[in-house]
């Protein structure tokens, strides 16, 4: 297996891994695809095989472009680009590369790169992204090295290259029997000219060696032998510690602080007030910094600090008067029109059933188990960074405009994180520590509380919708109007508070009307994992769920049927129905849907969703005792992600965390406001789903003739309406909010 | 104050506040990493540590009430990753972020110490106050049936929780 460096820790092994890629004289190449996208073309100028490093010690690892590095002895070092927050991408973009490089994985060594924008494109964590952003462009990056090595042993050889072969990072020449070992062509293979990925030959999948076998994460061993790898575990000589305290109430400043009290409390050295940014829900905002020599001497002192709050506008703001202006909302003339097919009204009065539902769910916390952290060193004018970022080209941008220094003066080392759901999207942690080194004169390293953390979130907003339905006499379903309550001024959403007016069933039932409302919202709000998705597939896959029953049709039965409809019809809508019915067919013949006996107090329910370009259908069997008590049996999960699973043993986790992810959403959590405040503060008021409560999670994936498209997303938000189906088939109660832990579910 | 210890079988000393949490004086005064801070209020497991052989949160542990103690941490569970623990979470890849698993990790090898072969239901019991966010359960039970296998396996590991010294002693 690979050995992996651990980074960001010891001065002298950062300094000489920089003299490293200083002694390389590094171009790129970038043009832009008709398709879009960005093709790579990364090479060296000459080989790095004579550049001494900073130790002074040969460095006789010769580049073949900017992600493949290949020792004599043939240890071949793959850098990976993206951040990595849980998701694999450590393991699977260098798989990708690996694979048409030809060589052994066991060769391979791993290294995390850090942001170069000159180098790379698209090092960001989000979006399940990578695999449709990557799959070709990191496997041309591998296919061109290896062209790079025939061409060197072509010329060694005096043959053509037609005539070689490569496997497990060897040259072989058949007819003369010669053959050379990666590591021996390198130095030759790096002078040459790189080709244009757009030249190079890619595999045949049926040829894949790597690409599709299951190979544990890259830095497995540094996990569980206790390595530094986290962002909150870097250590920098002579750094020291920060807090920063902010307002409680979102957009509030500090008036006064008592820091004269604090700055003579133990360890010590810093304490100082911070203007905020401009904007008073994200990015810096205003509060007060203590630096010590150690965490937590400067949390002691935290704990000491008086200050005086500016509360500001949202101090009145609750959960309570969000629903309540939601409900006053609902009962109005809808703002506008996002969407309207047919005629909704004249479908609604002329159907046979018309059903009415009012469906809500709440904030939630991203709750990474590894609480914001960023590590800054600011000297000379120039900044350092040890990131845990999703996006560190933003967090870049952001300290340079911050500190009023350049792009280029700022060096920004992306750490693993202990898990980013999207809360790493966003940099406002990256910033406060930059700001903070500012002011004294050694690195600092700035770390959240749990309940920093959870009380000053981008929070997965919210949401109302006002749903009305109605099905024709044979149960079709043949009206969809969704009033949907949400949060922002004017004409805009707030963040991550919108849908697409072509969300399902939109293009599926002949007269479809959506509206929206928007209430003005004084919380910071943000992506979190298969944003808008988690929310509104519990709110369409359960009111769908709803026409089913009115309509007298078996839950799934009525789901194909709508799919079937569209595909005779050619209907186009930004969902291919016939990749949904594959899954949805697929996971009903897995779950034993409608051939399995259930034991009183148990049922199955069924859902869909398509988002991040994956499709997932989804069942899940629960139990409810007559007291109410929710236990799930057991989650199937069918997935259509394209052509190609990359690496099986982490997409089968991936999904499976995915799919636990969404129960623990639907069962547990809530994040409430009041008095401007976040309520919940650590995991004994916003749960975690643990071992106990999670079922065993079956996954299939469906391979299809598409491009490969990610997994970290579309898995979970099939699961929470799945759950409330399976619990009204056992109790004949509609759960029409969530979490589920705020409804009374007995029965009988 | 000086407050002395055993730390993955050496003495350790360390001059801190008697009431600094063994987490802290693990991560930034000894620079071991390993050891995690997840909630500070022993609510998610990121912190277990064995002390005397015991699993404990290290977060809200002051080091006056453990100077005499035994502590190993997840950096001590074995010289070289080979404590059977380590080597079956390698092998069925548990992690996905990574970051509660030293904390998985040293309550399972307490639990192995204590019942070598532990059932689903034994397992969820003693598993279910250490949290993983990326929720990689059914890998943790898969892992601790297969540590317990390997732990049996002439020749393998066996299962201690005690300090690397002691570990190291097998085979």
């Amino acid at each position: 297996m690979t050995a992996n460096e651990s980074f960001g820790s010891a001065p002298p092994e950062r300094s000489s891994r920089e003299a490293k890629a200083l002694s390389r004289r590094r171009f790129l190449s970038v043009s832009a695809l008709a398709g879009g996208g960005l093709l790579l073309g990364a090479r060296f100028t000459r080989s790095s095989a004579h550049a001494s490093t900073a130790a002074g010690a040969v460095d006789a690892e010769a580049a073949l472009n900017a992600y493949i590095r290949i020792t004599p002895d043939n240890v071949v070092t793959i850098i990976a680009q993206n951040p990595e927050i849980g998701q694999g991408v450590k393991t699977m973009l260098p798989m990708l590369i690996a694979e048409e490089l030809d060589v052994s994985w066991d060769a391979v060594r791993v290294e995390q790169g850090d942001l170069d924008t000159d180098l790379y494109r698209g090092q960001f964590a989000g979006g399940s992204m990578a695999t449709p952003m990557h799959y070709n462009s990191m496997r041309q990056m591998g296919a061109a090295g290896r062209a790079m090595l025939v061409a060197a042993a072509a010329e060694r050889f005096g043959v053509p290259a037609s005539e070689l072969t490569t496997a497990d990072g060897v040259v072989h020449h058949t007819e003369s029997g010669r053959s050379a070992t990666y590591g021996e062509l390198a130095t030759s293979a790096a002078a040459l000219e790189a080709p244009s990925p757009r030249d190079v030959q890619l595999k045949d999948p049926k040829d894949f060696k790597i690409i599709g076998t299951s190979k544990p994460g890259v830095d497995n061993r540094a996990i569980v032998t206790g390595k530094p790898l986290y962002g909150i575990d870097v250590t920098v000589e002579g750094m020291k510690y920060a807090v920063f305290q902010k307002c409680p109430v979102f957009g509030g400043r500090v008036a006064s602080a008592d820091l004269d009290s604090v700055r003579r409390l133990a360890g010590v050295t810093h304490a100082f007030v911070v203007e905020g940014g401009a904007n008073p829900l994200e990015g810096l905002q205003s509060g007060v910094a203590i630096v010590a020599d150690s965490w937590w001497q400067a949390e002691q002192a935290r704990r000491q600090l008086q200050v005086e709050w500016d509360e500001g506008p949202t101090a009145a703001q609750s959960s309570a008067t969000f629903a309540a202006q939601a409900e006053a909302l609902s009962k109005q003339a809808p703002q506008r029109s996002l969407r309207a097919d047919g005629d909704v009204e004249a479908a609604l009065s002329g159907a046979a059933k018309v059903i009415e539902a009012a469906y809500s769910y709440p904030f939630l916390a991203h709750a990474s188990l590894e609480p914001m952290n960023c590590t800054a060193h600011f000297s000379n004018g120039k900044l350092e960074l040890w990131a845990p970022t999703q996006t560190p080209q933003g967090a870049r941008k952001e300290c340079a405009d911050l500190l009023g220094i350049s792009e280029s003066d700022v060096t920004l080392h992306l750490t693993r994180m202990g898990g980013g759901f999207g809360r790493r999207l966003y940099n406002d942690p990256v910033q406060e520590a930059a700001r903070i080194a500012k002011e004294v004169p050694f690195p600092v390293k700035l770390l959240w509380t749990r309940e920093d953390d959870m009380r000053h979130d981008l929070y997965r907003p919210a949401g109302f919708h006002y749903l009305k339905g109605g099905v024709d006499a044979d149960g079709n379903v043949v009206a969809w109007r969704d009033h949907f309550v949400s949060f922002g001024e004017g004409a805009n959403f707030s963040s991550s508070a919108a849908m697409t007016p072509v969300e399902f069933p939109q293009g599926f039932i002949g007269s479809f009307a959506l509206d929206a409302s928007l209430m003005p919202l004084g919380v910071p709000t943000g992506a979190l994992r298969a944003p808008t998705s988690n929310a509104i597939a519990f709110v369409i896959q359960s009111f769908l769920d709803e026409l089913a029953h009115a309509a007298g049709k078996d839950p799934l039965e009525l789901r194909l049927e709508l799919l079937d409809r569209a595909i005779a019809a050619g209907t186009r809508t930004q969902m291919d129905a016939k990749r949904m019915r594959g899954v949805l067919a697929s996971v009903g013949e897995r779950a034993g849907w409608g051939r399995t006996e259930l034991p009183e107090g148990t049922g199955m329910g069924v859902a869909f969703h398509f988002s991040h370009r994956g499709y997932f259908a989804e069942v899940v069997k629960a139990s409810v005792t007559q007291r109410g008590r929710v236990t799930v049996d057991q989650i199937w999960v069918v997935g259509d992600v394209g052509s190609q699973i990359i690496n099986p043993v982490n997409a089968i986790n991936q999904v499976q965390g995915a799919a636990l992810d969404g129960l623990g959403e639907a069962l547990h959590q809530e994040i409430t406001y009041e008095a401007g405040r976040t309520k919940e503060s650590n995991f004994h008021n916003f749960k975690l789903l643990d071992i106990s409560e999670a079922p065993p999670v079956d996954v299939h994936f469906l391979i299809t003739d598409n491009q490969p498209t990610g997994l970290g997303e579309p898995a979970l938000p099939p699961v929470p309406p799945a759950l409330c189906n399976a619990i009204f088939q056992v109790t004949g109660k509609r759960v029409r909010s969530l979490p589920l832990s705020q409804h009374d579910l007995s029965w009988g | 104050m000086e407050f002395s210890f055993t730390l993955n079988g050496k003495t350790a000393t360390v001059d801190v506040q008697a009431d600094m949490p063994l987490l802290w004086v693990l991560r930034d005064v000894l620079d071991m990493k390993g050891t995690k801070y997840g909630c500070g209020a022993t609510l998610c497991g990121a912190c277990t540590v064995h002390v005397d052989g015991e699993a404990r949160r290290s977060c809200r542990l002051a080091i006056s009430e453990v100077a005499g103690a035994e502590i190993t941490t997840v950096e001590g569970l074995s010289p070289d990753g080979s404590h059977p623990v380590q080597v079956a979470w390698q092998e069925i890849d548990v992690p996905q972020c990574g970051y509660c698993q030293a904390g998985q990790i040293m309550t399972v090898s307490a639990l192995l110490a204590e019942n070598p072969d532990p059932s689903d239901g034994q397992i969820d019991l003693a598993m279910s106050r250490n949290l993983c966010r990326c929720a990689t359960y059914a890998r943790i039970r898969q892992a601790v049936h297969r540590a317990a296998e390997l732990a049996t396996t002439p020749g393998s590991g066996a299962v201690t929780s005690g300090a690397a010294g002691d570990v190291g002693g097998r085979d």
